[in-house]
């Protein structure tokens, strides 16, 4: 073994070899990064195109542009009241949403996943979003004067305390234990939705109860894109922005502590901001599963563990993946629609048993 | 008091009701290798992470090179010491070297990625274990005793003046074991202050220059190897008849045990 074991950078060698791997690595993140947001942006811009009235993507363009006021300077002519109206009124909200929510949930995955070392964690298995859609439908049937995300905000939390409380309570926070007392609050706050649907809806409960427990963004208006996309950009980008401190958990507390990491106050700031997250994106869509679970194990499978790559690209992937479920679920079996939780699960399950196979030679 | 090494007093630490670190005072002078001996549950590893700062002991003091290591923010400590855990382990898919490039992240302000440097550094500390081959590797893929090298490289790269390790050898087979405990030498020679866990007694009585013997998280011996590594004072703590002989050719004890 060498002597200037403690003094690395010393030797000319890798001094010499080390400025290349990162020029390389860093040009591959963008390109991935880059890669997907263009995916994206064409995916919003097909899928809105879909749907029992079908569109040319450049009618889509020609909305958005003459809707942000930049009509007339790009000389393009408006759209047709009927045409413009199923883009900017009906298609394009939804579509937004759906990529906020997506977005939003596969970012949450990640660090749920990342601070808890748990491969099973997410905002659905863990409770949260059923907590959130009780905190909703608690509001919308019983009249509580509160406003929508902050009481799915307040019902996420509660939840995410008692999973960890339940969890905790039996002993340390081991991924199995994790896991069965989410299982466990979930369907208790599921329940009560189901509960507090029965006892206060007047039309079709049913149908309303499917669309907070399985998730939906039919009926999505610019307000909810607002909540949605706002939430994910401002909280998702600052969930996005500490992937150095996830990576420092990849080994366990311990190793993050002896890293410099506060590791209690650290996951409890982190896991109270999913908390608000998880909360404004299930007020706008119910608890849509999956997304948090699979996008994050898919998205490792291409590019690694680093979080610093992975927050980001699992957010666009994850927009995507979303942007695409509803489109099926809202056309696959047209004119009849399916919750899109529904899609997520029917896609996101063989995926994922695709790469539990396929990785098994790695792990 | 302001001395050089490490300098710990009083520590004491309990874990549901039961005292599992009772009133330690440990002197690890800097340049030294000081091995922490004592039977399983006598809290080496417990003990280790109060030095290390990730747990806090209820009483006590723990100081480095004249700073209170408890009242250190837990960045500043990262730069000045490391810990090799006995079984850090993890399901995620990553390289070798970006797990030693973890050791980098007390160096750098956490929203930035790893430098040019930071690659370098975690090169050479894969290379101060002999594990550069397994730098694209996935941790998930190694051996016990790759993975061990690999964490022992991700401490090197965080620079540490102070080294703790807990059970560095396990895994490992006698070259490997040998290899460590050179590397640990030269570490020392360098101006690092080690302290180490071991189990082996004779490996040991071989690199340690001082020992500290722990039985039910109190100190029963501490001093030079030939003070400690004896008759008299390890039969009662490990309960066994204990011989120690010399080495032919290096004089340094070995130490046999048969059953009393």
């Amino acid at each position: 073994m060498t002597t200037t074991a403690h003094r690395p950078g010393t030797s000319s060698r890798d001094t010499a070899a080390a400025g290349r791997p990162g020029g390389r690595r860093g040009l591959r993140a963008t390109g991935w990064l880059v890669g997907a947001a263009v995916l994206l942006l064409a995916s919003v811009s097909v899928a809105v195109t879909l749907g029992p009235a079908h569109l040319p993507v450049t009618d889509v363009w020609r909305a958005v542009v003459d809707h942000l006021g930049l009509g007339r300077t790009l000389g393009v002519t408006p759209l047709a009241p009927l045409p413009d109206g199923i883009v900017w009124e009906l298609r394009l909200p939804r579509v937004l949403t759906a990529a906020g929510v997506g977005a939003g949930l596969a970012i949450c995955g990640v660090v749920m996943q990342s601070l808890t070392r748990n491969p099973l964690a997410d905002p659905y298995l863990l409770g949260l979003s059923s907590g959130a859609s009780l905190g909703a439908v608690a509001v919308l049937g019983l009249g509580l004067s509160l406003v929508l995300p902050v009481a799915a905000f307040a019902g996420a939390l509660l939840a995410l305390a008692a999973t960890l409380g339940l969890a905790g309570a039996a002993g340390g926070l081991t991924p199995t234990r994790t896991v069965l007392a989410g299982l466990a609050v979930s369907q208790l706050a599921a329940a009560a939705v189901s509960f507090v649907v029965f006892w206060t809806a007047t039309g079709d409960s049913y149908q309303e109860i499917l669309s907070w427990l399985l998730g939906s963004v039919a009926g999505s208006t610019w307000t909810s894109v607002a909540v949605a996309c706002g939430a994910t950009l401002v909280l998702g980008s600052l969930l996005a922005s500490t992937g150095s401190l996830l990576d420092a958990f990849t080994f366990g507390d311990t190793a993050a502590a002896a890293l410099g990491v506060p590791v209690e106050r650290a996951r409890r700031v982190l896991l109270v901001v999913v908390a608000v997250l998880t909360g404004a994106l299930v007020s706008q869509s119910g608890s849509i599963g999956f997304v948090g679970l699979v996008l994050p194990h898919a998205v490792r499978l291409l590019v690694g563990a680093g979080n610093r790559l992975l927050l980001p690209l699992s957010g666009l992937l994850g927009a995507t993946f979303l942007v695409w479920a509803d489109t099926a679920a809202r056309t696959v079996f047209a004119p009849r629609e399916i919750p899109v939780g529904v899609m997520t699960a029917a896609v996101g399950a063989p995926v994922f048993a695709f790469l539990l196979w396929r990785g098994r030679g790695r792990a | 008091m302001s001395r050089d090494g490490l300098g710990a007093e009083r520590v004491a630490w309990s874990a549901g009701g039961r005292l599992i670190v009772d009133g330690v005072a440990i002197d690890a002078p800097p340049g030294a290798v000081t091995g922490l001996l004592g039977p399983n549950g006598s809290g080496k590893t417990s003990l280790l992470r109060l030095l290390a700062g990730v747990r806090r002991p209820d009483d006590g003091s723990v100081a480095f090179d004249g700073t209170d290591l408890l009242r250190a923010a837990p960045r500043e400590r990262a730069r000045t010491l490391a810990l090799v855990e006995q079984d850090a382990s993890t399901d995620l898919p990553i390289t070798a070297l970006d797990a030693v490039l973890l050791g980098r992240i007390p160096h750098r302000s956490l929203l930035a990625g790893p430098t040019a440097d930071d690659r370098a550094a975690a090169r050479d500390a894969l290379a101060a274990v002999e594990a550069e081959h397994l730098a694209a590797r996935h941790v998930t893929s190694l051996s016990g005793g790759e993975r061990q090298r690999v964490h022992l490289a991700r401490a090197l790269a965080q620079q540490p003046r102070l080294l703790l390790l807990d059970e560095p050898t396990n895994h490992l087979d006698v070259r490997a074991q040998l290899a460590t405990m050179t590397l640990l030498r030269k570490l020392a020679a360098d101006g690092v202050t080690v302290v180490t866990a071991l189990h082996e007694l004779t490996m040991a009585g071989q690199t340690c220059d001082h020992v500290v013997l722990l039985s039910q998280g109190r100190v029963v011996a501490a001093g030079p190897v030939d003070d400690v590594l004896v008759p008299a004072v390890l039969e009662p703590v490990y309960e066994v008849r204990v011989d120690v002989l010399r080495h032919p050719r290096t004089g340094r004890p070995v130490i046999t045990c048969t059953e009393s």
